[in-house]
């Protein structure tokens, strides 16, 4: 079970949309609760008030913006769908599979308020001409997966889920879909292929999903929080959602801001998007052990490193992209004074090797590769030449050169912990290049 | 070990059998989808469930249960990390080795493991009662270093702390 939400005051419905109806004591918000406090409402309003075009409109006024990390319009995605009278309906998926490093908020609202994802996703289905929903959830995850079921059985007994929707006429269900390891799943296209059943290799683009997806026909997916904010849009409207961030950002809505690393009270708060990366670092206690911040990853493994300076800027995904980085999942990764940039740069792009798929050369045998250099640095016996060889792996992994992003998004740390930290790189080179090493100093721990 | 194998046919190999409970749940599970491949991945897993891990004879069984090919089950088994084609211990131990996990000490926790278990990642105890495997980030980083037992997560996790958090995995 996932740490108890913290609050920065009180939850309410209108300020609080993901997170007011959890419980203290972390029990899941069961059918018969859900229904006293407003939920479902959505759904009703849906059917009885919109079409599938003015509900993508509604969600598109919004500007619910991805909140698995990319940041792409919701709205704007199922205003792409193919959908019409002479298009097979298809499918709308949502991407449970939540491995970024450094991540843990899905998990979260899947534990506790699973309702609120179903309700999200009939909403999308419904806006989307979907006939069939699925809930890809990586395997790890069980008891948000027993919280999942549970909430599927009352909701399809309930008459929310299966044929005839609440006498609407209208059919839609959804089934849970558990993974099997492999951060490559949470990669849009390798998770239709996941779903499929089939090797977890990234598709080529185009076609996109929403013109052919799962099983050939239109597939919308969608991240777990993205979905979650659906039912506050349709029930108070585009204004309420561009209103919760006020003047913060333009992107509208809250976010689940969370931090982890070496301070004194890690965790996850609900906030208006926009809120400042200072503002989420104060909430969490601070650095702990009278440690210093030194650097910062401001949403997951594959974003890039910041410094304590751009702690001030809002987290949004506009401000933090003008960085140079990005605001990924917005959960927070803190790094202290005593830690190591080549080791944890090391350690990140460890991980990025073992989870490519394979499919692509640079990012199958470019990673390991830098793995290597980076390992030889951190020893103290990087020789002359490895630090600008790392910054053209970097670029040779960028964007463009691969199907997916993995390898993009494997780059990011890596250039970026050059680009802040350039002299901790530099203390590893001990040799000049092509000549044998002579005296390893290890800076392993700086 | 043999393993002869037929494309769309009954193959016997290595005297596995198909449990018929598994060879239902198998079944049920097709049913979520349109196309019977889609549910391979969760065909391992019950079979994995039963078994601990997936014997070489349960690749073929579950491709003639679904009717698709063997090489397509295969390459699915071969494929996911959490699929083990080899023997593993009653517990698995999954330990996260991710960035937020790094940062709150996880290599002296692992270190601990392996020497109190006197094994190395990826092997299994003699007595057969662990298996020490690595994963991703396992959700929980205000936890960390987080580790999974089986379907429990446990973190944070001290290294002083592991032989009593092993007592409950007999």
């Amino acid at each position: 079970m996932s740490r108890i939400l913290q609050s920065a005051g009180e939850r309410r419905a209108e300020t609080h949309p993901l997170t007011w109806r959890l419980h203290d004591d972390q029990s899941p918000v069961l059918l018969e609760e859900y229904l006293d406090t407003q939920g479902y409402a959505a759904v009703t309003k849906a059917l009885e008030q919109y079409t599938y075009e003015s509900l993508t409109e509604e969600v598109k006024g919004a500007n619910l913006r991805g909140r698995g990390g990319a940041g792409f319009s919701a709205g704007m995605k199922w205003s792409l769908t193919a959908k019409g009278a002479d298009v097979p309906r298809g499918y709308i998926v949502c991407n449970a599979d939540e491995m970024e490093p450094g991540t843990f908020k899905d998990r979260l609202l899947m534990e506790q308020q699973p309702h609120l994802l179903i309700e999200g996703m009939i909403l999308a289905g419904y806006a989307n001409r979907s006939k069939q929903g699925y809930i890809f959830l990586r395997g790890e995850y069980h008891l948000a997966a027993a919280s999942i079921q549970r909430a599927l059985a009352d909701a399809r007994a309930d008459g929310w889920l299966g044929s005839d929707v609440r006498g609407s006429g209208w059919d839609f269900d959804i089934a849970l879909h558990t993974g099997a390891g492999r951060y490559i799943c949470g990669e849009e296209t390798a998770l239709i292929n996941s779903l499929e059943g089939k090797r977890a290799n990234p598709r080529a683009k185009p076609p996109f999903p929403g013109q052919s997806g799962a099983w050939g026909l239109p597939t919308v997916v969608n991240n777990v929080e993205t979905l979650c904010n659906v039912p506050g849009i349709v029930n108070h409207g585009a204004d309420w959602f561009q209103a919760l961030s006020g003047d913060l950002s333009r992107d509208g809505g809250t976010k689940l801001y969370g931090v982890s690393g070496k301070v004194n009270n890690p965790g996850l708060w609900e906030l208006p998007m926009g809120t400042t990366g200072s503002r989420i670092l104060e909430l969490a206690g601070g650095m702990r052990d009278g440690l210093t911040l030194k650097s910062w990853l401001p949403g997951g493994g594959s974003t890039g490193f910041l410094l304590p300076e751009h702690l001030e800027l809002a987290l949004d995904f506009d401000t933090i992209g003008k960085t140079g980085s990005r605001m990924g999942t917005g959960l927070l990764t803190v790094v202290a004074d005593n830690q190591s940039m080549v080791s944890l740069t090391r350690n990140l792009e460890e991980f990025f090797a073992r989870e490519s798929c394979g499919w692509c050369t640079p990012c199958r045998d470019g990673l390991p590769w830098s793995v290597k250099l980076l390992r030889a640095l951190e020893a103290g016996e990087g020789e002359g030449g490895d630090i600008e060889l790392l910054e053209q792996m970097a670029r040779d992994l960028g964007p463009g050169k691969t199907f997916c992003a993995h390898a993009p998004g494997a780059a990011m740390p890596l250039a970026s912990a050059i680009h802040y930290f350039r002299d901790e790189f530099e203390r590893g080179i001990t040799r000049p290049k092509g000549e044998a090493h002579a005296d390893p100093i290890p800076v392993g721990s700086v | 070990m043999t393993t002869t194998a037929t494309i769309g046919t009954t193959i016997a190999s290595d005297g596995f059998v198909l449990d018929p409970a598994d060879r239902a749940a198998i079944l049920e599970e097709r049913a979520h989808y349109p196309y019977p491949q889609a549910a391979s991945i969760e065909a391992l897993k019950i079979v994995q469930k039963r078994h601990g891990h997936v014997p070489d004879g349960a690749i073929p069984a579950i491709a003639e249960t679904l009717g698709i090919r063997v090489a397509d089950v295969e390459g699915v088994a071969t494929f996911y990390s959490l699929i083990f084609r080899q023997p593993v211990g009653r517990h698995v131990i999954l330990i996260c080795d991710s960035s937020s996990c790094f940062l709150t000490d996880y290599e002296a926790l692992r270190d601990a493991f392996i020497d109190h278990l006197g094994i190395q990642m990826g092997q299994t105890t003699a007595d057969g009662r662990f298996t020490l495997l690595p994963v991703c980030c396992l959700g929980a980083c205000d936890r960390g270093p987080t580790i999974l037992i089986g379907e429990d997560l446990h973190g944070p996790v001290t290294p002083d702390e592991i032989p009593r958090l092993l007592e409950a995995y007999a």
